[in-house]
């Protein structure tokens, strides 16, 4: 077993920890005022305490950086082990960000409970940084299971009016892909007896194992994703989430599934993988066509930009799956930036729905002349969200599609279609937004967006353009891991030869 | 000589697309004072025209001037670039963009019409599109560029917010917007995975360097892609839009619909048949003519539409559609002189047209008159309004010596060089067709009996602001007819 070293770093168990520190202290505080303040302070802080990561980070190597290794059960060689590479660190960072931007859309939103609220996304917090840095398998797992609660919590406490329902559904969904995984990590201990991911890669498994494990795999990260037709929870769980809930769930929590695909599926089972990529490119179209299709017919705006996520998100396993570097850069910058533009409209909408008490674009027509910044902001993100060139989306959706391409031409002319669709949903709800129709509700009672809100905004249009205007500073951290993963695939045929060669590595 | 052109890197051309961008935000924030904001309008209009001026001898000295405004990925940039052919539209476009600032502000004036800022707003950002569509010196840059005319001129067609305008908006978001996503993007982006590049040749005839494991049909395909995608240059079946977008107010029709969103349409179609897959490329997929005939189509059949219009906007409308087409037609015919005539009516056909609806605009601020059938005798009390009108129906006519004499000739000395009976039967029909429709105009609107409703109205020439305006593109048409060197020695540096 390699052993796994230790940088002597700990800036990542401090990212980890530290939100469940200010969990702890957050228990104390009595007044709602305070709680906000605290809540926003700490996860600022460790937003500014995560940038070392990047600075630090050495664009030159695939290996893991910033490790940390301890004994945590060693009986069964469970370690505590941290790492991250050009594959998580953007997705840290991401997470880190949109916190502090959780904190803020729910200043007024959040009026009841407030400290169990704050806890609960610190919580989240921890486990979201933790699945993204661990390298141990059952560390992975703890912190994707600890994941779960404070999320179905976020749902069913500070829901909508079917919050127990969406919680249920979101819980049992994400619960039954945790037990195909947790199924995928036994097998796979047998077979390699270390729970250390990097361990688990580029080894010669049979045909027939790298079958099962991967099917394990897709099944628990395709709901995660989600995946056409895992992904009915979805929609539920973003309409009657609280803004928080549902900017948490749309910038990060689909991100899991893909890093799965990325950081799992295909270094371990590329053989797998690599049979299986005709099907996985198909629900990919599929999403793509399906998501876009139902979104143009929301009239619910939540559920408008849920929709428009999964076809968002058929782009990133579209990606993921063309195998190529184009592909999968393409399919982590799509990861990054849906995390930014459909953040920022999940919180458009919230910002919406705080207005007005209703999410329905009927209600919301012609706001835009009553509330121009609002519809400026909207408007950007809008445009972001379809792809406009010169925003972070087009950078994504472009090497994606240039990965597609060199996979196979013929497969993205059925992609085109989806590609338009975003556009129309986009502009529907843009023009409806703006303009609405002749008889417009009367808005002439509200309030334009006030400086909480422009300071939440922001920061994510400022994302919007930087990383479409200039996507360097972000494609140039993962090269290095992409070129690393797509040699671990490539090797995917000669490692099935060799494998009747080779001893398989059992471990006693 | 074309190839050892040096690249320099040219602060004016990142200037050339700030002056309408800037001046968009200006006219913005001083939405409270309508002559400081119109003011604003005419300071960007006036920038922009002497910025694009000052780039006219390097242009002509074969001097390569290029601006990179962003890089993203290696061998993909926002880059901006001056040849002669942007220079052809870029001209044409920001020396009309100063004239039809006067011309708007008296015509919105005039009809006190609402979301004026908006609307001022609007026409800059949509220069800007326009400008920086001529300077792109990559397939991406012209992407960039043509989405942003498409979405900034959404609220300057739908600008009545009623119901006719929002059915016509949407049409014209969802005709152009799909194409542009649903052909150029994807053409796009296999252009550049088959050549690892976007940018443009640096002469007309090689195009691109395809390499040869891309198929011959493969080519042929992303060159219909780009054709049809570029919708805004109003190639039938995909051209409906433009009628619809004939609800915008007539300075929109006039400087967008027949200056800067059509042009930016077939500026990009030519663009990509010349400098993307180069004269060379077509000649050898045999690609020429079938475009031509193709277009052939458009020419003809909006041409009889046209004829059935009485609403004098939608007439234009259905002309503009025809005349459009000329450009692609004469690039098609793969010929110098076809490709000068086609290039050359780019900036004829911009002059002519704008007359035309400049005059219907005055006439209907002057009589609140739409259609053609009321028009009868008005010629009598505006006489410098039909007068133009006259000429620029000449014009677009071709006959001599008004400029489309120029197209009209180089266009059928095209046709007879590429040897074509075809086209040349096409040209000389599309002629015929085209003075059907404009000469009962003008001879109705002279010598036509004023109808009985109009006996009590004391109709004049509408507001200066409006009249000299038009009187001057008219005088232009007539000029670049008789001069046609101003326009052609950019084109015939391209050969």
């Amino acid at each position: 077993m390699t052993s796994p070293s230790s940088t002597g770093s700990c800036l990542l168990s401090l990212l980890i920890f530290s939100p469940l520190a200010a969990a702890v202290v957050a228990a104390f505080i009595r007044s709602d005022r305070w709680l906000r303040w605290w809540t926003l302070a700490a996860t600022t802080i460790i937003a500014v305490v995560s940038l070392p990561l990047y600075t630090g980070f050495d664009v030159a190597t695939s290996k893991f950086q910033f490790t940390e290794t301890a004994n945590w059960i060693p009986t069964l060689k469970i370690q505590y082990a941290l790492g991250i590479d050009g594959i998580s660190l953007l997705l840290v960072l991401l997470t880190t960000l949109i916190m502090p931007l959780c904190v803020l859309c729910s200043w007024n939103y959040i009026q009841n409970r407030i400290r169990e609220f704050m806890i609960c996304l610190l919580i989240m917090e921890s486990a979201m940084i933790g699945v993204f840095c661990a390298l141990d398998f059952v560390l992975f797992f703890v912190f994707w299971e600890a994941m779960l609660i404070p999320m179905a919590l976020l749902i069913g406490i500070w829901g909508g009016p079917r919050k127990i329902y969406a919680s249920l559904k979101f819980f049992i969904y994400t619960m039954s892909g945790s037990v195909f995984l947790l199924v995928a990590l036994i097998a796979l201990r047998l077979q390699v007896g270390s729970f250390y991911i990097p361990d688990m890669m580029g080894k010669p498994y049979s045909h027939e194992f790298q079958t099962w494990v991967f099917l394990a795999f897709f099944i628990s990260f395709a709901i995660k994703v989600p995946m056409f037709p895992f992904h009915t929870w979805l929609p539920a769980a973003h309409v009657e989430a609280p803004t928080a809930g549902s900017v948490i769930l749309a910038s990060v929590l689909l991100k899991m599934g893909t890093y799965g695909f990325l950081r799992f599926s295909l270094p371990i089972t590329p053989w797998a993988a690599a049979h299986f990529t005709p099907w996985v490119m198909a629900l990919s179209v599929v999403a793509i066509s399906y998501g876009g299709l139902t979104a143009l017919a929301q009239t619910d705006l939540k559920k408008l930009v849920a929709y428009s996520s999964v076809a968002h998100m058929g782009f990133a396993t579209l990606g993921i799956f063309a195998m190529n570097k184009m592909g999968l850069e393409g399919a982590i910058m799509v990861m990054i930036n849906h995390g930014v533009t459909t953040g920022a409209l999940f919180i458009t909408v919230g910002i919406i729905y705080e207005r007005l008490h209703s999410r329905e674009l009927g209600q919301a027509a012609g706001m835009g002349k009553r509330l121009p910044v609002l519809a400026a902001f909207a408007g950007v993100f809008a445009l972001s969200s379809l792809a406009f060139p010169g925003t972070n989306s087009f950078i994504g959706e472009f090497m994606v599609m240039a990965g597609g391409f060199k996979f196979s031409q013929v497969m993205m002319i059925l992609v085109a279609p989806g590609v338009v669709l975003a556009a129309a949903y986009m502009l529907r709800m843009l023009q409806k937004l703006a303009y609405g129709s002749t008889k417009n509700p009367d808005h002439s009672k509200l309030q334009d967006l006030g400086f909480r809100e422009v300071v939440t905004l922001a920061p994510l249009l400022v994302f919007v353009f930087w990383i479409g205007l200039h996507p360097e500073p972000f494609t140039r951290v993962m090269h290095a891991s992409v070129e690393n993963l797509l040699q671990q695939t490539a090797q995917a045929p000669s490692a099935s030869g060799l494998a009747v060669a080779q001893t398989p590595v059992v471990s006693k | 000589m074309v190839d050892a052109m040096e690249t320099t890197q040219d602060i004016r051309l990142l200037l050339a697309i700030l002056a309408p961008l800037v001046g968009a935000g200006l006219v913005m924030a001083s939405g409270k004072k309508p002559n400081v904001r119109e003011g604003f309008s005419v300071l960007a209009a006036v920038t922009l025209l002497g910025v694009i001026v000052s780039l006219v001898p390097d242009v002509l000295a074969h001097k390569r001037l290029a601006f990179t405004l962003f890089n993203l990925l290696p061998n993909l940039s926002f880059t901006l670039r001056a040849d002669a052919l942007s220079m052809v539209f870029a001209l044409a476009a920001s020396f009309l963009w100063v004239l039809t600032v006067f011309y708007s502000a008296g015509y919105m004036r005039g009809l006190h019409e609402h979301e004026q800022t908006r609307f001022n707003t609007c026409f800059a950002l949509a220069l800007f599109g326009a400008i920086g569509c001529a300077l792109s010196d990559n397939l991406l840059t012209m992407y960039l560029f043509y989405e942003i005319v498409s979405v900034c001129t959404y609220p300057l067609v739908a600008h009545h917010q009623d119901e006719e305008s929002y059915e016509g908006g949407k049409k014209y978001l969802v005709y152009l917007t799909t194409t542009a996503k649903g052909l150029i993007l994807p053409a796009m982006v296999l252009i550049y995975v088959l050549t690892g590049t976007l940018d443009f040749a640096t002469n007309i005839h090689s195009g691109i360097p395809f390499p040869p494991e891309a198929g011959r049909w493969v080519v042929t395909i992303l060159y219909g892609c780009c054709i049809l995608g570029f919708a805004k240059n109003g190639i039938m079946p995909l051209h409906s839009w433009l009628p619809s977008a004939m609800v915008a107010p007539t300075p929109v029709s006039a400087l967008l619909h027949a200056v800067a969103v059509v042009k930016v349409g077939v500026f990009s179609t030519v663009r990509v048949m010349l400098y993307v897959f180069g004269l060379d490329r077509m000649d050898a997929l045999n690609l020429g003519l079938p475009t031509a005939y193709f277009v052939s189509i458009t020419i003809l059949v909006a041409s009889i539409v046209a004829l059935s219009k009485d609403n004098l906007k939608a007439r234009l409308a259905y002309s503009t559609v025809s005349q459009l087409s000329y450009v692609i037609l004469g690039v098609a015919l793969l010929t110098p002189t076809g490709v000068e005539g086609g290039l050359i009516h780019i900036a004829n056909h911009a002059f002519s047209k704008i007359t035309l609806f400049f005059c219907a605009g005055a006439i209907y601020v002057a009589t609140h008159k739409k259609n053609i059938s009321e028009m009868h005798g008005l010629g009598r009390v505006m006489p410098i309004t039909f007068a133009a009108f006259a000429l620029a129906s000449l014009s677009m006519i071709g006959a001599p010596p008004v400029a489309g004499f120029v197209t009209k000739w180089y266009l059928l000395n095209g046709a007879m060089d590429a040897g074509s009976l075809g086209i040349l039967l096409v040209l000389m029909a599309s002629t015929l067709l085209n003075t059907a429709y404009f000469a009962p105009v003008v001879y109705h609107g002279f010598f036509g009996k004023p109808a009985p409703a109009d006996a009590g109205h004391h109709y004049k020439e509408a507001h200066p602001a409006m009249v000299i305006p038009l009187a001057i593109t008219a005088l232009i048409s007539l000029a670049i007819g008789l001069y046609p060197n101003f326009f052609m020695r950019f084109v015939q540096a391209l050969l």
